[in-house]
């Protein structure tokens, strides 16, 4: 006798009520997803449509003044780039460096453990706090005044957090069997590290390094705090130079009273976004080709 | 059992992961270039005992171990003697193949390299070397036109004879084996078997293995271990393969070995 698929009646009415409720679970994901996709869709057309008239070359050449027709980002944009540039080579060797001796050589503590709660933890702590350690610390007791030196040092420690656990992870990827392989060679813990952890840890290292990099480059209070200015019309020339950034510069746009300034701080907008852009596809792009399948 | 040369002697022998204690009381002979086999049930403590050869025990944190080892009357175990001196002498093959992912050229070349054994010597020295190496693996033909491939791209029984021929790059003494075949299929098995007898006649081999046939098949010696009713390894039964086999001492050995209990 040959036995039906389906089952009997009182089966088949609870699974329509499962299914139903299956639908209707996907349908509030679908609709929760929408919102956030929606939001983020509408401002970025009216930044877009604010701002992309005033994208002119104009934008990254002048620098700012009391007329929009002649305002630029010229020395915005010098201050962001140096700002990355400095921060990337203060926070990366002391970032890299803790997370290997975190992972390599440190005993399992409770110093240890209490360094490692700590260190997630900072990762959170208001920006602003920073400044006001930066303000503290780089600016008046170290001297540097409001440099970008003062900034990038401060803008370190803030990524320094990110950066140690971005390469712990990328550390802590590489399997155990390939270092039980060097050291069974001989290999001392620094010749297996150099040789066969540093360089597969490296492109996560680079990974969260970018990533990194982008939380820096849109932070606005902590470089406030440490006095970073909002009118700078001259190019920077080195690390012991005053400075500014993109974003204050499209916060201090957007406080002025005229409409055009408006217009302005939404190109600015444009350019801060491109870069984000531009960073994190990076970010995406060099994991994706330098990662080891193993 | 004839007048070998011992190169290693184990004396009592005692390891602990925390309170527990892996390995109990173990107290061996290993004769010089033979084949030494372990074998055993599951959980006795064969992969541990075989890890107390290249103090690689040590990396586990929580592990303690008591007892000597003597390495031509030395003691591998003594205060002043660095463990990487030790595994210098001690080559590994692990169970599941685990070559770098860097060209097979350079997974040879590296332990040669890290240990200063090219000093001072012209490139062409170095590839003689990696070439002798993949020679005694038997992996030479299959390989010499593709150095510069990465390890990872050969197939299992392959990379199992490139850490072979990796481990044996350095010229240790000793190469101790955790189950090199259980992760291969037969034929390449046999390959690797083939090539345990043919490196015995240079290198003194210490096998682990789950397989009796192959235990029985390849090695000169083999060690019965077992476990007592605290779960702590011990050695019960030491000998000539043959005689192991066929007319074992202990019941537990005979028991093990027709198959009653595993």
């Amino acid at each position: 006798m040959k036995e039906s698929l389906l089952e009997n009646k009182t089966f088949l009415t609870q699974l329509e009520s499962r299914m139903a409720k299956t639908r209707w679970f996907e349908l509030i994901s679908l609709m929760a997803v929408t919102m956030g996709i929606l939001i983020l869709a509408v401002l970025l057309i009216d930044v877009l449509v604010d701002g992309l008239p005033w994208l002119r070359p104009h934008l990254f050449t002048e620098f700012p003044s009391r007329f929009p027709k002649n305002a630029g980002l010229r020395s915005a944009l010098q201050g962001t780039l140096w700002m990355i540039g400095l921060t990337a080579l203060i926070s990366l060797p002391i970032g890299v460096g803790s997370a290997i001796y975190l992972e390599e050589y440190a005993p399992d503590t409770k110093l240890t453990r209490f360094i490692e709660i700590n260190i997630a933890n900072l990762a959170g702590v208001p920006s602003i706090i920073y400044g006001l350690l930066g303000l503290g610390l780089f600016v008046r007791a170290m001297g540097l005044g409001r440099s970008v030196m003062a900034g990038s040092l401060t803008m370190a420690l803030l990524v320094l957090p990110i950066i140690i656990v971005a390469a712990r992870e990328a550390i802590r990827a590489v399997p155990r069997s390939v270092r039980l392989a060097a050291l069974a060679l001989g290999a001392t813990q620094w010749q297996m590290v150099r040789s066969h952890v540093l360089p597969y840890a490296m492109p996560g290292i680079l990974t969260g390094t970018i990533l990194a990099m982008s939380r820096a480059i849109g932070e606005t209070a902590p470089l406030i705090t440490i006095g970073a200015l909002t009118y700078i019309a001259f190019d920077l020339r080195g690390p012991m130079d005053i400075f500014t950034v993109l974003p204050i510069q499209i916060f201090n746009w957007v406080s002025l009273p005229q409409k055009d300034f408006q217009y302005l701080a939404a190109a600015g907008i444009i350019i801060l976004l491109a870069l984000l852009l531009i960073m994190n596809s990076l970010a995406i792009f060099l994991r994706n080709r330098l990662q080891i399948r193993w | 059992m004839e007048n070998n040369h011992f190169v290693l002697s184990v004396h009592n022998l005692n390891v602990w992961y925390g309170d527990f204690r892996a390995l109990k009381e173990v107290n061996v002979n290993i004769p010089e270039k033979k084949i030494t086999a372990i074998i055993g049930p599951s959980g006795c403590g064969k992969s541990t005992f075989l890890r107390c050869f290249n103090r690689m025990n040590e990396l586990v944190p929580s592990c303690k171990t008591e007892g000597e080892i003597l390495l031509h009357n030395q003691n591998i175990y003594s205060e002043d003697i660095n463990p990487v001196i030790v595994r210098r002498r001690v080559g590994m093959v692990f169970q599941k193949p685990n070559p770098f992912p860097k060209s097979i050229y350079e997974n040879v070349a590296w332990g040669i390299k890290i240990n200063g054994l090219n000093n001072g010597s012209s490139k062409s020295f170095l590839d003689d070397l990696v070439e002798h190496s993949l020679r005694q693996a038997a992996l030479w033909d299959e390989v010499k036109d593709k150095l510069h491939q990465s390890g990872l791209s050969l197939s299992g029984g392959q990379q199992q004879r490139l850490c072979i021929a990796r481990a044996i790059a350095i010229r240790p003494e000793i190469i101790l084996m955790d189950e090199p075949a259980s992760a291969l299929d037969p034929i390449a098995t046999l390959k690797i078997e083939e090539l345990m007898r043919e490196i015995s006649r240079e290198y003194t081999i210490i096998v682990v293995t789950h397989n009796m046939q192959q235990a029985a098949r390849v090695s000169d010696f083999t060690a019965f271990f077992t476990m007592d009713e605290d779960r702590a390894g011990f050695l019960m039964e030491y000998g000539d393969t043959t005689q192991i086999f066929t007319n074992p001492k202990e019941k537990l050995t005979e028991d093990y070995i027709t198959g009653r209990f595993g």
